[in-house]
């Protein structure tokens, strides 16, 4: 299943239809007999945004990682169907770009670097001059050679962004992506949403009110 | 887009990026090669002079120095992902076992450079009589190989635990003992024995063995302790 090629006939020209869906069925977590989350269920259907919201300690964070595949659900499951097909784990793993502020960059690299690292692990047949197409992008080209370390945190959250799309998935998972941002990078988190909203899923979680009217709301945790 | 990516082509991917981590840090290099030297030395002054001193007793120091050196190091491997939090984004963008494998020939190769440094220096300083030299060669590569595949899937096993310093010493002890046992016999045949390649056939048969089976089983091991 070469659901990378779908989408990239749907990020140019052709009007091919794909349904990308993600479904929550009944997802619960306990952490030592702390229940964080019971009985989630909820449908993404590509194209579209969605808003996962609810005060801190409410579960968010942990309901994106366990959408992410980084978590598994006590209770439950969370699927991923390209036209109806459940993907397999490592499909799904392809298929998912994370932005999350508990999901560092290799600080001691530099900006190209890491990307780098990101492109040939995942495979990806890209040149440093696409990389530093990439970065140019974010307007980080000037600093591709300095180590993460040296950047502020607005610098970091626009290459996170960036490594989560550079395998181009279909599915954009972001946790709180404009806290400690400017205006200026939360304007920049507002484009990418909305640039991949128009082709893939995003989901967002988060409490910041700015961010709240970024997708249609899914899930309220702890109401 | 088009996309190529194998457990191979992911273990390439981490090996170097370990490296180049390595080269700016310096961490573990720092700590093993420090460990390793000066225990040496210090057994070196401690035993002068070494020449009264039996092989067997010489044999089982060179590889106590290593072992210890190889723990001081390489159980980090897989620690400092967690610990610098970007275990999350290998998760997503590496296989588990290339995660692991990538990680496995980090160690392997931090093990040679450990051993070319030490045990040329431990001859050196401790005057040991050697016979056989190809036949130490092959023990010290196979020895070592052993030792960093026992440290790495240890190091697995551990990086998600909260008391993983405690832990690492009482799991790898019993991991880490059969292929030291018998580098430590083969290492002494290598220094002693006229026939030693007979000697220490079995030796070198059991580290093999060791690597076929404990490789395999740490990467089976490792999905699940890693995806979690």
């Amino acid at each position: 299943m070469d659901f990378f090629l779908g989408l990239h006939i749907g990020y140019t020209v052709h009007e091919k239809v794909m349904t990308w869906q993600i479904v929550l069925r009944r997802v619960g977590k306990v952490f030592d007999e702390r229940t964080v989350l019971r009985d989630i269920s909820a449908t993404m259907t590509a194209p579209g945004a969605w808003v996962i919201s609810g005060p801190n300690g409410s579960g968010k964070s942990t309901l994106l990682r366990i959408i992410a595949g980084l978590l598994t659900p006590t209770e439950g499951a969370v699927q991923y169907l390209y036209n109806g097909e459940r993907l397999t784990a490592r499909q799904q793993r392809q298929a998912v770009g994370v932005v999350a502020p508990d999901m560092a960059l290799y600080r001691p690299l530099t900006a190209l670097e890491n990307l780098r690292f990101f492109a040939r692990a995942r495979g990806l047949p890209l040149r440093d001059s696409d990389l530093l197409e990439w970065l140019e992008r974010v307007q980080l080209r000037s600093r591709a050679h300095d180590p993460v370390a040296t950047f502020s945190t607005g610098m970091v959250q626009r290459l996170k962004v960036i490594t989560a799309l550079l395998h181009r998935p279909p599915v954009l998972l972001l946790d709180e992506p404009s806290s400690n941002l400017d205006e200026a990078g939360a304007r920049f988190i507002y484009q990418t949403v909305q640039e991949h909203a128009q082709h893939g899923i995003v989901v967002i979680a988060t409490n910041d009110t700015r961010e709240l009217g970024y997708g249609e709301p899914l899930i309220q945790l702890g109401a | 887009m088009n996309r190529s990516s194998s457990w191979a082509h992911e273990a390439v991917a981490v090996f170097a990026k370990d490296w180049l981590l390595e080269l700016r840090t310096r961490v573990a290099l720092g700590a093993v090669v420090l460990f390793a030297v000066t225990s040496v030395v210090a057994s070196g002054f401690a035993l002068a002079p070494p020449s009264g001193v039996p092989a067997e007793v010489k044999a089982a120091l060179l590889w106590v120095v290593v072992f210890f050196a190889a723990v001081a190091g390489l159980s980090r491997v897989f620690v400092v992902e967690e610990e610098t939090r970007t275990a999350d984004a290998l998760r997503l963008a590496v296989s588990p076992a290339g995660v692991f494998a990538g990680k496995l020939a980090f160690n392997t190769v931090l093990m040679w450079m450990l051993c070319a440094i030490t045990v040329p220096l431990y001859l050196l300083l401790l005057e040991v009589p050697l016979r056989n030299v190809s036949l130490l060669v092959v023990v010290v590569v196979l020895g070592s190989t052993a030792l960093a595949c026992a440290t790495t899937a240890v190091g697995a096993i551990v990086a998600k635990a909260t008391m993983r310093g405690a832990l690492f010493g009482v799991l790898a002890f019993p991991v880490a003992l059969p292929p030291l046992l018998v580098a430590i016999h083969a290492t002494k045949a290598a220094w002693l024995s006229d026939s030693a390649w007979r000697v220490a056939a079995g030796d070198l048969q059991v580290l093999a063995g060791f690597m076929l089976v404990i490789v395999p089983a740490s990467v089976l091991v490792f999905e699940h302790i890693w995806s979690e």
